[in-house]
């Protein structure tokens, strides 16, 4: 049948040759091109120390985001954890008492915060759900650990350093 | 010179002692072939034999047979054989039953063997293993100028034997092909 | 006088044994680098400076890891394999001359440990050998992966050595001579009576016969079947762990540096170089031949790179195309090989 795209090629198979058959030629020029290989630069990176730029959309460690005045933004709403598909975030809310308004900025905050690293698939919809603009999964590439229990990351390594420090 | 004298008999005696130990393995060795359940430990036994008919050219200075009999025998038949044995899988199942009439001219053959060797005992006289009259008989120069001076005939027909043998063992493997 | 030749042979056969325990080792270290450069990769680079420690970790592992012996296998074969791979692997060793008589104070050093007048037909019956504990420990390990790896082990070198024992009969009618050190010796310097002295310029068809068996032989890819990975686990050495593992693999790594020594020693000169004469003349007897195992090693070291260069270029063959090219193609070149330098050698003399 006649080809529409005009595109198909005819692909011949002759029985080779005599230098084919001898078969050396081909290993010298496989060779050869190894060769080549041995003296050209190698493309890889040298992992802990040197690292390879992030892309503008990549998504890693995921962390907690304070406001301008140094408050934490989250105010435990759980539509994060709602949203996981890896069921991979918890939290405790807990009801912001006087003389922390310079903590926390809406009158609930999450008590407590944890992340299983071991569960998130690092999808970014949590990021997508958070109506306070809380969380953002722009950190490094999270570092492997000897156990389990290690994985699961509380506020002390999710939450933003403060401000003034 | 006696003192060289001193070191050369000290030399012999102490060849001699060497011949014994290993003439002692090669027949524990051959034996062992015999006695040995699994026959793939059979072949084991049998490759060590070999290697002590090895050092027996050796302490004969006749290191080109010696060599050959490592290369041809241990090297090549025998792998040949642990390669069979290996693929045949041989267990005390597969043994097959021995009907009356092998077993008697087993024994048979068996006593016909013990009585050559016990005859041959008695004409035996004792001689010394180790010495050759001449040294150099086992090298390679010497023993390639006699083949090919004085044994040539035999030499080649010898020869001409193997490469029937090749063309036969050619000819009883393609013979199927050619008839189907 | 009896003694002090004892001595110093115990000398020179702890000298090579170390050294080509060093060689094996460093080849694993090489064989990684090797490969990384070939696939624009770094390389092991943690253990020391460019990871040049990286072989003793690895042995460190290798004597830590757990020693297995299956229930179902034989115990003693178990162990007698891998020990005799390692040793015919070393005892090749024996007859390389690895340089010229050196002299240090008043007494001549033989740079080699002996000269035995079949020295080639011993080499052959060593690597004939080498068969066995590849196929011992194949068969020991009652494994259906390590018997067929240990199977194609033992046709695959009964194939090469009849092509290799062909390839070396057409030197030997040139050299006349079974012993390695007369063989090097008449290759001596680099040019001589108006002809390269080297036996490669003499035997080219040869070289390349030996070398494509000499990759059959050590079970280097192309021709690594016994042990290829995608087919049969891990052939012949499947069963095994911890050192015993060590040693089979170290016996590869030995087996390739004598094949490249007996390489360099058969057809390119051995410890020989052009302009040796002069250099002898300027260091002396003691230093000049020094310089000549330098040389020797560097052929070595050169054609272990060649291993491991071809090792990452070609994909292995299939079974019955490495028995084909054994038996239909080696064999007859190298009988035409022989034919041609029995013709060449007739008329023009």
């Amino acid at each position: 049948m006649e080809s529409l795209t005009n595109r198909r090629k005819l692909i011949e198979s002759k029985p080779l040759n005599f230098l084919e058959r001898a078969y050396l030629p081909a290993i010298l020029s496989g060779l050869r091109i190894t060769g080549k290989h041995f003296f050209r630069k190698d493309v890889t990176i040298r992992y802990p120390e040197q690292k390879r730029e992030f892309s503008e959309n990549f998504r890693g460690q995921h962390s907690l985001k304070r406001d301008e005045e140094g408050r934490e933004r989250c105010t435990a709403c759980g539509l994060c954890a709602l949203s996981c598909p890896a069921e991979a975030i918890t939290m405790i809310a807990a009801e912001r008492q006087k003389g922390e308004e310079n903590l926390y900025r809406e009158e609930k905050y999450a008590a407590v915060y944890e992340i299983n690293m071991l569960r998130c698939i690092f999808c970014g919809l949590c990021e997508e759900a958070c109506p306070k603009e809380a969380i953002y999964l722009d950190g490094d590439i999270v570092p492997s650990n000897f156990l389990r229990k290690d994985f699961i990351y509380g506020k002390d390594k999710l939450v933003e350093a403060p401000l003034n420090q | 010179m006696p003192i060289l004298k001193k070191g050369q008999r000290y030399f012999c005696n102490y060849k001699m002692s060497l011949f014994y130990f290993i003439a002692f393995l090669s027949i524990l060795f051959a034996l062992l072939v015999i006695f040995s359940k699994n026959p793939v430990h059979s072949v084991l036994y049998l490759i060590l034999t070999f290697f002590t008919f090895t050092i027996h050219y050796v302490l004969l200075n006749a290191q080109f047979l010696a060599i050959v009999n490592f290369i041809v025998y241990m090297g090549a038949i025998m792998v040949l054989f642990l390669f069979v044995l290996m693929l045949l899988n041989l267990n005390n199942d597969s043994e097959p039953v021995k009907t009356n009439l092998v077993k008697f001219a087993a024994i048979i053959g068996g006593c016909c063997l013990l009585l050559t060797v016990a005859a041959s005992l008695k004409v035996a006289s004792p001689s010394i293993p180790v010495v050759l009259a001449n040294p150099n008989l086992g090298l390679v120069k010497g023993l390639g100028k006699v083949l090919f001076t004085q044994f040539l005939l035999p030499f080649e027909i010898s020869s001409l034997l193997l490469f029937t043998a090749m063309v036969g063992a050619v000819l009883l493997a393609t013979k199927d092909k050619t008839n189907a | 006088m009896e003694l002090a030749f004892v001595g110093q042979k115990f000398i020179l056969v702890g000298i090579i044994f170390l050294i080509s325990l060093v060689v094996a080792m460093y080849s694993t270290y090489a064989e990684r680098k090797v490969a990384a450069f070939f696939q624009d990769r770094v390389g092991p680079n943690r253990a020391g400076p460019f990871g040049i420690l990286q072989p003793l970790a690895d042995g460190a592992k290798m004597f830590m890891k757990e020693e297995i012996i299956p229930t179902r296998a034989n115990p003693f074969l178990f162990i007698v394999g891998p020990s005799l791979a390692i040793l015919t692997a070393c005892i090749g060793t024996a007859v390389i001359p690895w340089g010229q008589k050196m002299t240090i104070g008043s007494t001549v050093v033989d740079l080699q440990v002996t000269d035995i007048n079949v020295g080639v037909l011993y080499l052959f019956g060593v690597v004939s050998l080498g068969v066995y504990g590849v196929m011992i420990g194949g068969w020991a390990s009652n494994n259906k992966y390590s018997l067929l790896g240990a199977i194609r082990a033992a046709s695959q070198n009964i194939s090469y050595e009849v092509a290799m024992g062909l390839s070396i009969i057409a030197l030997l009618m040139i050299t006349g001579t079974l012993s390695l050190r007369e063989i090097t010796e008449q290759q001596h310097g680099f040019w001589k009576d108006g002809y390269f002295s080297w036996n490669f310029f003499k035997q080219p068809l040869g070289f390349l016969l030996f070398i494509v068996c000499a990759f059959a032989e050590t079970n280097r890819t192309p021709f690594d079947l016994p042990e290829c990975e995608t087919e049969l686990v891990g052939g012949y050495h499947t069963e095994y762990s911890s050192m015993k593992l060590g040693f089979y693999l170290f016996a590869e790594y030995i087996n390739m540096f004598v094949s490249s020594a007996v390489m360099s020693t058969l057809y390119f000169g051995g410890y020989n170089y052009p302009g040796m004469d002069y250099v002898n003349e300027q260091l002396g007897n003691t230093w000049g031949p020094l310089v000549g195992v330098a040389v020797l090693f560097g052929k070595i070291i050169f054609f272990i790179f060649f291993f491991m260069w071809v090792r990452w270029t070609i994909p292995r063959f299939r079974y019955d195309q490495l028995m084909d090219l054994g038996w239909k193609i080696l064999i007859p070149l190298a009988i035409a090989n022989i034919v041609l330098t029995g013709l060449v050698s007739t008329f023009l003399r």
